[in-house]
């Protein structure tokens, strides 16, 4: 055994009755049985069925668009083009927040009136009685564009004389780190290591299509119910449409995948503009090849790292260059470029560094948000740089990164401390020493193992000031209810706000209900996004469950003539700690409390920490509230005469603080795994002149059960997180290092390391000079 | 023009009449009578996320049209079940974290019900090669062939 697992340090866990256990998901069943309603699965009495008619142009003035015909085809209620909504943006704000910072011009057009930008772009929106009525009337569309040049490369798009999207030109965002004395870091250097990483754009490919339904009820209030991973858009809703924030009502459903694809609007507005115009409830469902054009993509990247080193593997400086793609409209870029940027150096101590980060329109699909957040980029290119780097010293990978491991104290790239467990050997050694022995190479078949460590955030940018509340009561016969409008996007969120609160209030997971992801019933508990629904959710619904066990321990202590403290509940029932035999039943404290009015509910508020924005100059300043950490580990197979890739073994291990529910947690830990293994190895969405070559899920190759081996997951608990009973996040986290293990294990195997994402084996076999490249 | 036809569907015990064109799928057949566990992932059998069993055999139902399952025998993910008597494979993903989104389940559990009937007791290689046909973004797959493992024994080959 080539590695052996690093001891951790001791940790003391108190052992809970509800929190920490695998149980049975509170939206299983639901969802098991089919019983569980999306945002297409939902109809209303007298409904209205839509199209939206998109450009097939990547660049182009709108000459001509008559819509008169498809206007006139019996069956068609209305068909609404820019000319309807005039001035309407799509907004993409830090939604639900109260930050001070601006945004970042993150508006497109709702429905482009002169110019079109990308292929996929709305122009149009068809209501009509029938569905197929809707798709006839979209044929009968007439348009005409006069072609303009496109730019379809982001580093083109920056080079001056390149046609500009939007003036001045076509940078989205920069951003820029300055620590240290570079240039002093890289004369002290014993090597340089330099190297340039491709990643391509990908597609979120959640199941459930983008698709809601929108009406205006007795009140005047336009409804939409829709699968979101932010209610809170019904601001940005109501000020594209010209109605006041109060006349829009969004109830958000279980969301049927969203991994930040549905971060952005999607079919929200179209509903609310059809719903409004023609007083008619509304639904809109798009087809797969639709959402695969209409939605945002993973940016693309372009980082090129340049790395001094001693002669022991230490760091000495680096300087790092990223370019990244924001397609036609800003959406999140610029924050996604921040994270990338942020993160860009790795989980390293690196005392001189420079990070210089561009962010380019083109006339490409739009870029936003996609599990990460620009935190995968920067780890496909900070790992193999690693690798890279022992590979120059002829050291072991692992022995690079032990001298350079940031440590809990230290400061990052931006100078902020890390103040949790930072278990980065600690995770990497248990996921290399299960990997095992290196399977024999087979002839041409050689075998490669390779990993990966990584830090990602958890919990959004604390300049943006954020918050969540959450409600939790009792009912008289002691069962409990939870509001919250957290949405729950099948990970897992609503199930962990129940866990917490049925530990807390001593009662098992099935008393528990939760209404959730109603903007205008649950209380707003900000985006599922950014792996900060445990973190904020879940700390505002620890708060408001113990603002209700205080009040109940509170009266028990009169009625046992014990103090609170020496109470607890469980299992239904009030006791005396030392003297359990000492109960009362819950319903029956419950009785007492209301008959003395008593307060059986509590509505918390959770704040994260709030700081100032950084250094626009240097950079520096405090960005997160904390950090996770942990290492994947693979090994594959790779056939140097054909250049496929078999992944034979997957490791993950990950410290997620304290597991809330261990069962979801090694699903987030191994899907998110998954998702990762198919960005290194199969998942491309080719863009040619601004058109797809990969229009469907045909083309589109997302792993199957056939594809990779389930990866072993190994799950720490240091208990140093901020969220509830010292937890991090890990639904990001969890992506983030596989792609960089694979990259790295491939080139194990074949000594030649392919600097661009897919592995794919015309890739490999032009890396082993098997094929003319194709550069 | 197409002329509509009527169509017997038999879907879950029940038995509808319906006026269809010749071009309307079973899939939209099915969502617009109700049985909206039936689930649109593509409309093009590459997701499986819309798989009932017709006659006993776990077909996608958008590559189905809707006559073609005239007076076929249609079971639906929610024709094995319900919340308060679950059939033992919903259970079992219920309780293996074969679950997130929920999105490819019933879909999954269709084909994983097909594959148990005829075979009781399969291996993992037959379980994960009778559910390939079904895209799950979310789990990575590891629990559902759990979960299907755990119905097997559960089922104990005989239902």
């Amino acid at each position: 055994m080539k590695y052996t697992a690093k001891p951790l340090p001791p940790v003391d866990l108190p052992e809970l009755r509800q929190v920490g256990k695998p149980l049975r998901r509170v939206d299983a069943l639901g969802k098991a049985v089919g019983a569980t309603v999306y945002g297409a699965d939902y109809s209303m009495p007298n409904m209205l069925h839509a199209k939206v008619f998109r450009s097939s142009e990547p660049s182009a003035r709108i000459k001509r668009l008559d819509v008169s015909k498809a206007q006139a085809l019996p069956g068609v209620v209305c068909v609404l083009t820019s000319k309807d909504a005039p001035g309407a943006k799509l907004t993409t704000d830090m939604p639900g927040q109260t930050g001070r910072a601006a945004r970042a011009g993150s508006d497109a057009p709702v429905l482009a009136g002169e110019m079109v930008r990308f292929v996929g772009e709305p122009i149009a929106l068809v209501a009509a009685e029938t569905l197929a009525i809707a798709e006839r009337a979209l044929k009968l569309i007439e348009i005409e564009y006069e072609p303009l040049p496109g730019v379809f490369d982001p580093v083109e798009a920056l080079e001056p004389g390149a046609p500009v999207i939007f003036e001045p030109d076509n940078v989205v965002a920069r951003w820029k780190i300055r620590k240290g004395d570079v240039e002093a870091g890289m004369a002290a250097a014993d090597v340089v290591v330099e190297n340039t990483f491709r990643m391509p754009f990908v597609e979120h490919a959640y199941l459930e299509l983008e698709s809601g339904v929108g009406w205006v009820d007795e009140q005047g209030v336009i409804n939409i119910r829709a699968g979101t991973q932010v209610i809170e858009h019904f601001r940005n809703i109501a000020r594209a449409v010209g109605v006041p924030q109060n006349k829009i009502r969004v109830r958000g459903t279980l969301v049927g995948g969203g991994f930040g694809g549905k971060e952005d609007i999607t079919v929200e507005i179209f509903l609310a503009l059809l719903a409004k115009h023609t007083q008619r409830p509304v639904k809109l469902v798009y087809t797969r090849e639709e959402s695969f054009i209409a939605q945002s993509k993973r940016h693309p990247f372009i980082i090129t790292h340049r790395t001094g080193v001693k002669r022991s593997g230490r760091i000495t400086a680096a300087e790092i260059e990223m370019v990244a793609d924001s397609g036609a409209y800003p959406y999140l870029s610029p924050y996604v470029l921040l994270y990338a940027t942020i993160m860009a150096s790795g989980p390293y101590r690196i005392d001189n560094l420079h990070v210089d980060s561009a962010v380019a329109a083109t006339n490409q699909p739009f870029t936003s948000a996609f599990r990460g957040f620009g935190g995968p980029q920067a780890a496909v290119a900070y790992e193999q740089q690693l690798d890279e780097i022992a590979r120059a010293l002829d050291l072991d990978p692992l022995e690079v990164r032990r001298v350079n491991y940031i440590k809990t104290g230290e400061r990052n790239a931006t100078g902020q401390v890390i103040t949790s467990a930072a278990w980065l050997e600690e995770s990497a050694t248990r996921a290399l020493e299960a990997l095992g022995e290196q399977t024999p190479d087979d002839g041409p078949v050689r075998v490669g193992q390779g990993f990966a460590s990584y830090f990602q955030s958890y919990g959004r940018i604390t300049w943006f000031h954020d918050t969540s509340r959450a409600w939790v009561g009792v009912e008289m016969d002691g069962t409990v209810v939870i509001r919250c409008g957290a949405p729950d996007i099948g990970a897992g969120q609503a199930n962990s706000l129940c866990q917490i609160a049925s530990e807390v209030l001593g009662v098992p997971l099935e008393d528990v209900t939760i209404y959730s992801t109603d903007s205008a019933v649950t209380p707003l508990a900000g985006t599922s996004t950014a792996t900060r629904q445990l973190y904020m959710s879940g700390s505002a619904t620890l708060q408001a469950a113990n603002a209700v066990r205080d009040v109940l321990l509170d009266r028990a202590s009169k009625h046992f003539e014990e103090k609170p403290e020496n109470l607890d509940l469980a299992d239904r029932k009030v006791f005396v700690r030392n003297a359990p035999e000492q109960s009362l039943p819950l319903k029956k404290l419950i009785a007492m409390c209301a008959a003395e009015g008593l307060p059986l509910s509590n509505l918390a508020l959770f704040t994260a920490p709030f700081t100032d924005g950084i250094d626009p100059e240097t950079g520096q300043g405090d960005v997160f509230p904390d950090f996770t950490f942990g290492a994947q580990a693979v090994e594959v197979a790779v056939d140097t005469e054909t250049g496929e890739i078999t992944l034979l073994k997957s490791v993950a291990c990950h410290d997620v603080g304290r597991a809330i529910n261990p069962a979801a947690v090694v699903g987030q830990i191994a899907g998110g795994s998954h998702q990762g293994l198919g960005y290194a190895l199969t998942e491309d969405y080719v863009m040619e002149n601004g058109v797809t070559k990969t229009p469907s899920l045909a083309e589109y190759l997302l792993p199957t059960t056939l594809d990779f081996p389930t990866t072993q997951v190994i799950v720490l608990e240091s208990g140093s997180g901020v969220g509830p009973f010292g937890a991090k996040g890990i639904g990001e986290p969890a992506l983030t290092p596989a792609a960089p293990a694979v990259a790295n294990a491939v080139a194990n195997a074949i000594g030649v390391r392919i600097h661009e994402l897919p592995l794919t084996p015309k890739r490999v076999l032009e890396a082993l000079g098997k094929l003319g490249s194709s550069e | 023009m197409m002329q509509p036809g009527i169509v017997t569907l038999d879907v879950n015990g029940r038995r509808h009449q319906v006026a269809l064109n010749p071009n309307v799928t079973l899939l939209q057949a099915l969502r617009d009578l109700g049985y909206t566990d039936v689930k649109n992932g593509c409309e093009k059998g590459d997701c499986g996320a819309c798989a009932v069993l017709l006659d006993g055999k776990a077909v996608n139902s958008c590559l189905v049209l809707a006559w073609q399952a005239d007076g076929a025998e249609i079971v639906t993910n929610a024709g094995l079940g319900t919340m308060d008597r679950p059939h033992l494979l919903q259970e079992a993903f219920a309780d293996s974290g074969a679950i997130q989104c929920g999105y490819c389940t019933p879909g999954m559990i269709i084909s994983a019900k097909a594959l148990l009937d005829r075979n009781p007791h399969p291996t993992e290689d037959e379980i994960r090669e009778a559910l390939s046909g079904h895209l799950c973004r979310c789990t990575g797959y590891g629990q559902i062939v759990e979960a299907v493992q755990s119905a097997a024994e559960k089922m104990g080959g005989a239902e």
